[in-house]
């Protein structure tokens, strides 16, 4: 008992040292007397107001006010305190914005120079009031996020000024947008899933998680089974062998307005984006039954691109494992019309007609149609005008002399 | 009941300054086309501008027109409706029509049907009337005296005939593609579509431009010959059109067969109506035609 009460002694007496060479301002007994009033205003009509209760509940809320506001020992304080300095603890996160597209874009854009100030409040908010981002309050929690990032990126008149795509309305009424905002679903793709949070960079920089190539990685850090159908394709071989024309999810998917692949929206939208880059098959196919009932509109279902060929793994026709391989092709046509058999199958989705190396009888057919239309309708077209003038000219004549047509 | 030639009224002069011959006798009609043949044309024509309309829509399903009409009617399920089930009264009318040149001339044995004047097989005199009536045309002579059915409507009607079968067939290979893939090659179903689309841009040019003008539109019956939707045409025009039917008519002794009443004015104004709308239709759809094809 009694070493205790003097180690207690020994406690007091050495926090008494600490407190006569650096006094720590306690929140609730020193600054709050003042900053407590919430309405309290500097000269520049600033709020310095501190709401209590939720400094005290803030992730922060531990901290001696001069942990963060280094400069203020004692009262009076300086009227302009220096600005606080989050990277004194947050290093990581500040080496990480500081290398970050919105770190350059406040050096490089004219008019965006104010954004340092507010770095990292910007978007974790109120800093007496920041809480752990897993706290539905938080500013980055989840489904907030979007929110919060449209804050800039969802206001017109600041996306025109700085010549921000509008993608927050995109994301909103996209599947992302939807299952997270309508749906409460933790784990749908909020802006940061993709773009990560502190170290954003453009997607044009090959370290960006929105760099063409790092695309169906970062995709795939959800869609983990797509990915891997995807790798197994042709597209995707060929993007990891660095090509940067074969398509990555965002091309047919696009980015910010993902629609839900099945619906008529997506399958209409899709057909000319595998279409622009694979013209000769897109405009074979467009003459095709295929193509006419869906842009006809209400017909969504007749075959898309990936109908045949899977939209993620796609295999060279010659690969046994292609659905439009001969040897699968039963059971793939088979899927819409019943009954397909080995004669149906030998149907040419891409036929053209006006290609007499690949489809010799189709092009001759063609031809002997095309000739029969152009000999007939020459024919009767002359015959026609050459009547029609003599009849005139026999109109005429007849009631001049008042004699009747003969 | 034999009836003299004589007997015929002289034409009434059209112009009416001219001295009317006292309380001129009201012209005679005759019978060109039965009631049957009449409805027949009907369903013809009226199958064949639905069948037309959503055709085109399909075969320039990228114009804008086709979009625009396809999003009126709730998309391409309702033309695709519309085609097939036109496309089976179509049929249906060929059908009837087959069978009657079946049972009259196969099994009753009615002459003329095959062969002869009144036959819509072409003969020896319609290769002469093609020819005189091409040296008409440039004035080299005189205009050939026609018979029931002359080369041009001959023409139309086994244009139609035969599109009916090649449409008809390359359309319901298209239909029922499993089933007709039994016994057809695939690439059948590529020519199928091919074919079809062709034969039906053929049809729908033909139709019209030269038989609209051929028949309806030319000075000599501008703006529309109404005989097809009436059946009846007078003495005159008769006389005018068909001397050489006439003549035989005449000279058969058949005249009092084939007479019949003027056509009510209610006929003709149901005639004139439905005609016109069919040309309007018609006229519309070749601009459009023409317009697509060009921008292709």
């Amino acid at each position: 008992m009694k070493t205790l009460s003097s180690f207690g002694l020994t406690l007091f007496a050495s926090a008494l040292l600490f407190v006569a060479t650096a006094r720590p301002l306690h929140a609730d007994t020193d600054c709050l007397s003042c900053h407590g009033d919430t309405t309290m205003q500097d000269a520049n009509g600033k709020s310095v107001g501190v709401d209590a209760n939720k400094f005290h509940g803030s992730i922060h809320g531990g901290l001696k006010c001069n942990d963060c506001h280094k400069d203020i020992h004692d009262y009076p304080h300086p009227d302009h305190p220096a600005a606080v300095q989050c990277e004194t603890c947050h290093a990581d996160e500040a080496s990480a914005i500081a290398g970050s597209i919105h770190a350059k874009a406040s050096t490089s854009v004219p008019g965006a120079t104010g954004w340092k100030a507010h770095a990292c409040t910007g978007c974790h908010g109120n800093a007496h009031e920041i809480v752990t981002k897993t706290d539905p309050n938080s500013t980055v929690y989840p489904l907030n996020i979007p929110k919060t990032c449209g804050g800039c990126h969802g206001d017109p008149a600041m996306a025109k000024k700085f010549h921000l795509p509008n993608v927050y309305a995109l994301y909103i009424d996209s599947i992302h947008g939807f299952a997270l905002g309508k749906e409460g679903l933790l784990v749908a793709a909020n802006c940061t899933s993709c773009h990560g949070s502190h170290k954003i960079l453009s997607h044009t920089d090959p370290q960006s998680s929105t760099y063409r190539t790092n695309i169906p990685g970062t995709c795939g850090s959800c869609h983990v089974g797509i990915n891997e159908q995807y790798q197994k394709g042709v597209h995707g071989k060929a993007v990891a062998a660095g090509s940067t024309s074969a398509p990555v999810c965002t091309d047919c998917h696009t980015t910010h307005g993902i629609v839900e692949p099945t619906s008529a929206e997506f399958r209409m939208q899709s057909t000319p984006i595998c279409g622009s880059c694979h013209r000769d098959k897109f405009s074979t196919y467009r003459d095709t039954f295929h193509s006419q009932l869906g842009l006809l509109g209400g017909y969504t279902e007749t075959a898309r691109c990936w109908d045949c060929h899977k939209a993620h793994e796609v295999l060279p026709t010659s690969d046994p494992n292609s659905p439009v391989n001969k040897a699968n092709l039963i059971a793939t046509c088979g899927r819409c019309h019943a009954g397909a058999n080995a004669s149906f199958v030998q149907y040419q989705p891409h036929a053209n007609a006006r290609n007499r190396r690949l489809n010799p009888a189709l092009y001759y057919i063609r031809l002997f149609m095309n000739l029969l239309l152009a000999s007939v309708l020459t024919f009767f077209m002359l015959h026609t005008v050459l009547w029609l003038v003599r009849s005139r000219l026999q109109q005429v004549k007849s009631k001049s002399s008042g004699e009747k047509n003969a | 009941m034999p009836e003299p030639t004589q007997a015929t009224p002289a034409p009434a002069p059209e112009i009416v300054a001219a001295p009317a011959v006292a309380a001129p006798e009201k012209p005679r009609y005759f019978l060109r086309f039965t009631l049957g043949q009449r409805y027949l044309h009907g369903v013809l024509f009226t199958s064949f501008l639905v069948l037309a309309a959503t055709g085109l829509m399909m075969r320039f399903s990228g114009s804008i027109w086709a979009i625009r009409f396809a999003k009126l009617v709730d998309g391409f399920g309702t033309i695709l409706f519309f085609h097939k089930f036109c496309a089976l009264v179509l049929t249906l009318a060929f059908i009837i029509h087959v069978r009657e040149i079946v049972a009259r001339g196969l099994f009753k044995r009615e002459k003329g049907i095959f062969w002869g004047p009144t036959s819509m097989v072409a003969n020896w005199k319609d290769v002469k009337d093609l020819f005189g009536h091409m040296r008409w045309f440039l004035g080299l002579g005189p205009k050939p005296k026609f018979e029931r059915y002359a080369y041009w409507e001959k023409f139309d009607y086994w244009a139609v005939f035969w599109g009916m079968v090649v449409i008809g067939f390359s359309g319901y290979a298209m239909w029922f593609a499993p089933f007709f893939a039994r016994f057809l090659p695939g690439w059948a179903l590529n020519a199928a579509l091919v074919i079809h689309s062709e034969e039906g841009l053929l049809a729908i040019l033909f139709i019209f431009s030269i038989h609209f003008v051929n028949t309806h539109l030319r000075p000599d019956s501008f703006p529309m010959d109404m005989v097809i939707f009436t059946g009846r045409e007078s003495e005159e025009e008769f006389k005018t059109r068909r001397p050489d039917e006439y003549k035989r008519m005449v000279a058969e002794g058949k005249s009092a067969t084939r007479i019949t009443d003027a056509p009510q004015p209610w006929l003709i104004n149901f005639s004139r109506a439905v005609g016109f709308t069919a040309i309007l239709i018609g006229l519309t759809l070749l601009v459009l035609t023409l317009s697509a094809y060009i921008a292709e």
